[in-house]
């Protein structure tokens, strides 16, 4: 006796959560029905393993039918086929387009193409998920990609209006979609360190302030054009970070920053002396990076030359963070007083989002 | 032009891709109603294009509008090639033809393809102007009601119960005319749709003036049904019952016509012996009188009689003298005249209704059935359906005589059913001999002092236990004692009946789904052969399956069973026969006795341990089921109740094996009433499994009630969470030496299998109640077994369910007063007071039915704001009259569809599995989207009456066929009722039912 046909339909779509856990996580149906004889439920419900197989193909089958909607969320919440109460939907949706954290610093700031697809294998070696785990987030980050990628106004809005996403989720996916189109190199070994979290903060930061969108600030700006893009980075401001050089180009200049700042922390500061010594190499250090932001290899380095020349430094002086902070928040500051310097508010779009950033990027 | 037909064309969204190289579709729309066909613009380059047409408008005769469905196909449009079908659209207009129904059709209608199913959708709005039309001669039926519920619709009374209606059509099956070979399968699949859309829309006008004739205004437990005859043909037919409806909240009468006696109606002459009892032996107890016939249609005449007494297996001889006037008070003997010339009047005094008014139902006989085997042949003249219309008279009438014998006057729980295999055909016809207070059945004047003293006379729960028959000559040996209740009339020791628990009957704890099951190996052989083997081979299966019944009914502790239905279904090499019931302990009926197991070779010691350890299994699973189902009944001593009719102990052998010669099976004796044990004989290795399969049976995990009846006995309390749902398993057996045992062994794995899947599937509505379990069986081929099962589950509140614990008089009366059922004047009253301890405040009743076994609190609610803007509206399908917690305010009118589908990529569609799934769900999906059209927010009674599903692996093709009915409805939940009430009753209330709710 073997079963040719076994379905079961319900009027309101049965949705089981851990079984759709099971199904993203690419676990195949004899896999998942052996997870879940393990996790106890054969003891708690009293059911035997025939039925639990059946069960679990029935889930199956529906996920794979729902995944055809899933791809264009909109479509699930007006479709008629399947009956499944708001608050459900709104479930499978976000399960669906979360991802896995190692899995994301995998590919964070790789080109979403096929070549990477094609490394999906080495990465599911790897990191220990399913390669049909991988695929699907893979996939997710590139169909959102491509949505929003030709699409004007805040990234976060777009993603959220057209994947119905949770708030947190959709910044995730704008640090994603960010990451990937201005390549930032994040699998470097000295970055391996960094969360996630940690790049997807200083997207959002930068995205805020680096960007074309972040321009035209002003609260209603008539000119459509202007709110344009939060993916690329605002060309002309890189282009602007080029006259930064003067402060350290600039020996004068150098030493009366080095004086200002020094004057304002000493006493203050635990790692005084280590950082009265290395302030010029720090400061150049982080001009540097500015200035040669206009080429995009460097671009793309950024986070690498960030951790090099920054956070390598303290690091191995034993700065403690609130030092850190102390020391940026003056270093910052203490450009407004140089009489010489024209370029105030370049300096502090700059600074402001790479003072942020360094915080973040300051730890073990 | 009695009527004006107006269509317009909105929008279509999620079309398919159907130019590749834009990507894009450049679609329009054809509307076609009768012949006339009007086409929309081509919408160019979108995939949602928006038509906003004109109206649409057709002229025709109202005979159209009943019998025609509206066509609407999308089409692709393409310059030099024939456009492209997308898909199609069928509305049934029929619900716009009756006043009080819905009055617009406008939503948004999935647009279905028999090869590719659903793509996308369409937005359509239809309305319809009718213009009023004396003509007396008139071929339409506008205006009458149909209702799939078997009682009495929510917000109607019963002014008139007419009685039995019944039409067939039949015409050729498209699939199978010569064209079929050069047309395509879509082609082919929507000549087949359009017909039978067609077919039942004359099918149902021809009914309408059937109820017309008896000047009723409604037909409900409407029940159609398609044959599909292959060759031969494609039959439709369909009976229920007329009735004369008030709308409760208007007094006046609907039709004032209807209040003087029908003179016209015709008297149908009386050919039958006036004595009803014809059958004073043959079998026994509740189901009596089965009769096999065989009629080879070959040699098919008027009188079949000859045929018939050669193959029938039921004795017609011995006369019984006559009930009427022989019964004991002159009180009955008056009842039950008058109830005879109310019902002699008509041809089949037949009731589809399965639950009825208060004071309808005053006496059970027991279940009535009738089989016969056909062979089918062409229909020449589709004009003149005689054939099918006498085969079906045929039955009926001995449904009658069966009737009859039981001295009773009608049939209740009536229904029909027929089961197909190649040329072979079993027409089957079942239900419950009864009773009636004729107070209904007529116009008002046998009303007055009969019904004061039926009161008196009829003690409440237990008076239609009370047997119809003259006890001293009782049309089979039965077991009689005092009624448990009133102690003054006699009753039988076990009822069954193929209608729901009566409202007001007393019962002692909960009742439990009981099932038999059962294959009979056939050999394979042709035309009349074939026949004559099924029609020696059923007999047999009724017994056995009688027998299951029996034992697992007195396993469980229980004296009858509700809702019986038998269903043999025929295959090329076997029968299948599967009964399916509501066990219950009615209090008026005595306690069963145990089962006792005889072992047949009493010298040998193991062997006799053996019996012995099998008994004490028996008697422990009996006290397990009386403590599982709360059967405590209080103790009566023998003295009050008086010995009634002492008989020896006796041990009777069942028969069993088909080995039997036929002069045993003359006395096939299906009493099992006279021994106060039921004794089961294990005489062979067959009976062993009988027996083990009896234990085999595992009762639902803690925390589940099954039924198949509207409701469950001993559980009151619903709450609003309900889930409808549909399951089908098909196996396919091993070839090799299949036995009787073996295929018994699967086939019972089977069903025990779907149950304890679809318990694990639903856990996570514990506590609650799979009520309307539905199955079916069939036998698409040679070894394979499909099963289907229709049912829905609803929760109840535990707390209050524990507190049950009251004497059954207490319990009766509080079931008096919490089902809504029944409550025909006041409904809202006491629908409201029904819950006083609901346990959601007002405001989280209206929680959409959630269903996974994970509770979705914890689901991070902080974000997704788009998802509240959802515009699909929820809609509540269940296989039930009513809906728990909720109101029913108005009926929009009947849904009735046909669906076929067909793959010829079936392993790319996720093979048979993935393809019916799709289509199932595509079905409801359909289903939903013309109720919320129709501005309902249900769809209750709602059964699937055909799922025929063939493959062929081989070829990488499927095709199945699925037809579905029931009654779109617009429900209030009564903590919603109160706000609602005071505003406007019907009109605010959809939007309250409707998706976005959640947010609450």
């Amino acid at each position: 006796m073997t079963s040719e046909l076994d379905i079961f339909v319900g009027n309101t779509t049965l949705i089981d959560e851990d079984v759709y856990r099971l199904w993203l996580d690419g676990y195949s149906v004899s896999d998942a029905v052996a997870l879940r004889v393990r996790s106890g439920i054969l003891e708690q419900t009293g059911a035997t393993a025939a039925v639990l197989q059946s069960d679990t193909m029935d889930h199956y089958r529906t996920f794979q039918m729902l995944e055809r909607l899933l791809h264009a969320p909109p479509k699930l919440l007006h479709q008629l086929i399947f009956q499944i109460p708001p608050s459900r939907q709104a479930l499978l949706i976000e399960r669906y387009y979360a991802f896995d954290e190692a899995f994301v610093r995998e590919v964070l700031g790789k080109k979403l193409s096929k070549g990477t697809k094609k490394d999906l294998d080495d990465i599911s070696t790897k990191t220990g998920i399913t390669l049909k785990s991988c695929r699907r987030q893979f996939d997710n980050f590139k169909r959102v990609f491509k949505v929003v990628e030709e699409m004007r106004g805040s990234l976060v809005d777009n993603i959220q209006q057209h994947f119905l996403l949770s708030d947190r989720l959709a910044r995730d996916y704008a640090a994603i979609v960010f990451f990937a189109n201005n390549r930032f190199e994040t699998g470097k070994k000295k970055l391996q360190y960094l969360s996630f979290g940690d790049f997807a903060f200083c997207a959002e930061l930068m995205i805020q302030n680096w960007t074309l969108g972040a321009v035209g600030e002003a609260p209603t700006d008539p000119d459509p054009q202007a709110d344009d893009m939060d993916m690329d980075l605002d060309k002309e401001f890189l282009q602007d970070l080029k006259e930064l050089k003067v402060l350290v180009a600039d020996k004068d200049l150098l030493d009366l920053h080095k004086s200002l700042v020094c004057t304002a922390l000493r006493g203050k500061l635990g790692v005084f002396s280590e950082m009265e010594a290395n302030f010029k190499n720090l400061s150049r250090g982080l001009v540097n990076v500015a200035a040669k932001l206009t080429h995009n290899k460097d671009v793309r380095d950024l986070f690498v030359d960030l951790v090099e020349k920054f956070v390598e430094p303290c690091r191995s002086d034993h700065w403690p963070l609130n030092d850190v902070r102390l020391f940026l928040n003056q270093y910052s500051a203490s450009v407004h007083s140089l009489d010489g310097f024209r370029h105030q508010a370049l300096w502090d779009r700059y600074m402001g989002t790479l003072r942020g950033c360094l915080l973040r990027l300051c730890h073990d | 032009m009695p009527g004006k037909l107006k269509v317009k064309i909105v929008a279509g969204r999620h079309l398919p891709v159907m130019d590749r190289a834009s990507d894009l579709t450049d679609a329009f729309v054809e509307v076609k109603f009768g012949n006339t066909t009007f086409k929309t613009d081509v919408y160019l380059k979108s995939l949602n294009p928006q038509w906003n047409s004109e109206w649409f408008k057709f002229e025709v005769d109202d005979e159209d509008l009943q019998d025609e469905p509206l066509q609407i196909t999308v089409l692709d449009h393409d310059t030099y090639s024939a456009n492209d079908a997308i898909g199609k659209v069928y509305i049934d207009i029929d619900p716009l033809l009756y006043s009080e129904a819905a009055t617009v059709i406008s939503g948004w209608f999935p647009i279905y393809d028999t090869i590719h199913g659903i793509r996308g959708e369409i937005n359509v709005v239809v309305k319809v102007d009718l213009f009023n039309d004396l003509n007396r001669f008139r071929q339409s039926s506008c205006g009458v009601k149909f209702f799939c519920t078997t009682s009495i619709p929510k917000c109607y009374r019963a002014v008139i119960i007419h009685g039995f209606v019944e039409e067939l059509v039949v015409n050729e099956d498209p699939e199978y005319q010569w064209i079929d070979r050069i047309r395509t399968p879509r082609a082919s699949n929507e000549a087949r749709q359009r017909l039978i859309s067609l077919m039942s829309g004359e099918l149902q006008r021809k009914i309408g003036l059937k109820v017309l004739e008896m000047r009723g205004n409604a037909v409900v437990g409407y029940l159609q049904c398609f044959d599909l005859e292959g060759e031969s043909g494609l039959v439709v037919r369909a009976i229920g019952t007329a009735c004369t409806l008030d709308k409760l909240s208007s007094p006046a009468a609907f039709l004032p016509a209807c209040n003087s006696p029908s003179k016209e109606m015709k008297e149908i002459p009386f050919n039958e012996d006036p004595n009803p009892n014809t059958h004073s032996s043959g079998p026994s107890t509740p189901l009596k009188n089965q009769t096999y016939s065989f009629s080879p249609s070959k040699s098919y005449s008027r009188q079949s009689s000859s045929s018939d007494t050669d193959l029938s297996l039921t004795p017609k001889t011995g006369m019984g003298s006559g009930s009427a006037g022989k019964e004991g008070g002159p009180f009955k003997a008056l009842l039950r005249q008058q109830t005879q010339s109310a019902l002699e009047q008509r041809e089949f005094p037949f009731f589809t209704l399965t639950a009825f008014p208060p004071g309808f139902l005053v006496h059970v006989g027991g279940v009535v059935s009738a089989r016969s085997v056909k062979l089918l042949d062409r229909i020449h003249n589709p004009d003149e359906p005689e054939t099918r219309d006498a085969w079906w008279a045929e039955i009926r009438q001995e449904i009658k005589s069966h009737a009859k014998a039981l001295g009773c006057h009608a049939v209740v729980g009536y229904s029909e059913s027929t089961s197909i295999c190649e040329e072979v055909c079993i027409l089957s016809a079942s239900g419950t001999a009864a009773v009636l207070n004729p107070r209904f059945l007529q116009d008002g004047t046998v009303e007055g002092c009969l019904e004061q003293r039926l009161e008196e006379n009829l003690p409440a729960g237990c008076g239609f236990c009370h047997i119809p028959y003259d006890e001293l000559n009782m049309p089979f040996p039965a077991h009689l004692t005092y009624c448990y209740n009133c102690r003054k009339q006699k009753v039988p020791d076990v009822l069954f009946t193929t209608i729901d628990l009566p409202m007001d009957a007393a019962v002692i704890g909960k009742g439990c789904l009981i099932q038999a099951r059962l294959c009979r190996l056939k050999k394979k052989a042709q035309a009349e052969a074939n026949a004559t083997a099924i029609s020696n081979l059923l007999p047999f299966m009724e017994y056995e399956v009688h027998t299951q019944l029996m034992n697992k009914l007195k396993l469980k502790g229980m004296n009858a069973l509700f809702g019986l239905r038998i269903q043999i279904s025929v295959g090329e090499n076997m029968l299948m026969g599967l009964a399916s019931a509501t066990g219950v302990y009615l209090a008026a009926l005595p306690t069963p006795g145990g089962i006792q197991i005889a072992g047949k070779t009493p010298n040998d010691g193991s062997y006799e341990q053996h019996i012995s350890h099998m008994q004490k299994k028996i008697n422990d699973t009996i006290a397990k089921n009386k403590e599982l189902y709360e059967i405590n009944p209080p103790e009566i001593s023998e003295e009050i109740i008086g010995s009634p009719i002492p008989e020896p102990r006796q041990r009777s052998r069942l028969l069993r094996s088909q080995s039997e010669s036929s002069d045993e099976v003359t006395e096939l004796d299906l009493s099992h009433g006279k021994k106060d044990a039921f004794v089961l004989e294990i005489d062979d290795t067959d009976a062993m499994e009988d027996v083990h399969s009896l234990l085999t049976d595992v009762p639902p995990p803690s925390g589940f009630y099954s039924c198949n009846t509207e409701i469950m006995p001993g559980i009151n309390n619903w709450t609003s969470e309900i889930q409808m749902f549909t399951s089908v398993r098909v196996i396919r057996l091993s070839s090799l030496n299949l036995t009787n045992q073996a295929l018994n062994k699967n086939f019972n794995d089977l069903c025990e299998n779907l149950l304890k899947s679809l318990y694990f599937k639903l856990r996570s509505m514990i506590p609650c109640c799979l009520c309307h379990v539905n199955f079916t069986v069939s036998l698409p081929e040679d070894e394979l077994i499909q099963v289907t099962v229709t049912a829905v589950a609803i929760t109840f509140d535990k707390n209050q369910a524990l507190q049950t614990t009251k004497t059954h008089a207490e319990k009766s009366l509080q079931r008096a007063s919490t089902d809504n059922e029944e409550l025909l004047q006041f409904p809202l009253e006491l629908c409201s007071d029904s819950l006083p301890s609901h346990p959601f405040p007002p405001a989280k009743a209206v929680t959409v039915e959630k269903a996974s076994p994970v509770g979705e609190g914890n689901f991070r609610n902080r974000s997704s704001p788009p998802c509240a803007n959802s515009t699909v509206g929820v809609v509540k399908m269940t296989p039930l009259s009513f809906i728990p917690g909720a109101k029913i305010t108005k009926y929009l009118g009947i849904i009735n569809m046909f669906f076929i589908r067909e793959t010829t990529s079936l392993r790319e569609e996720g093979g048979v599995s993935g393809f019916l799934h799709a289509f199932i769900a595509e079905v409801f999906a359909m289903v939903r989207a013309h109720v919320a059209a129709l501005g309902g927010n249900a769809v209750v009674s709602y059964i699937m009456k055909q799922c025929v599903f063939m493959e062929n692996p081989n070829k990488n093709q499927a095709q199945c066929l699925i037809n579905v009915s029931g009654d779109a409805v617009v429900f209030v939940r009564e903590s919603e009722l109160e706000v609602v009430s005071t505003q406007q009753p019907a009109a605010n209330c959809q939007p309250s039912c409707t998706g976005g709710e959640v947010t609450t």
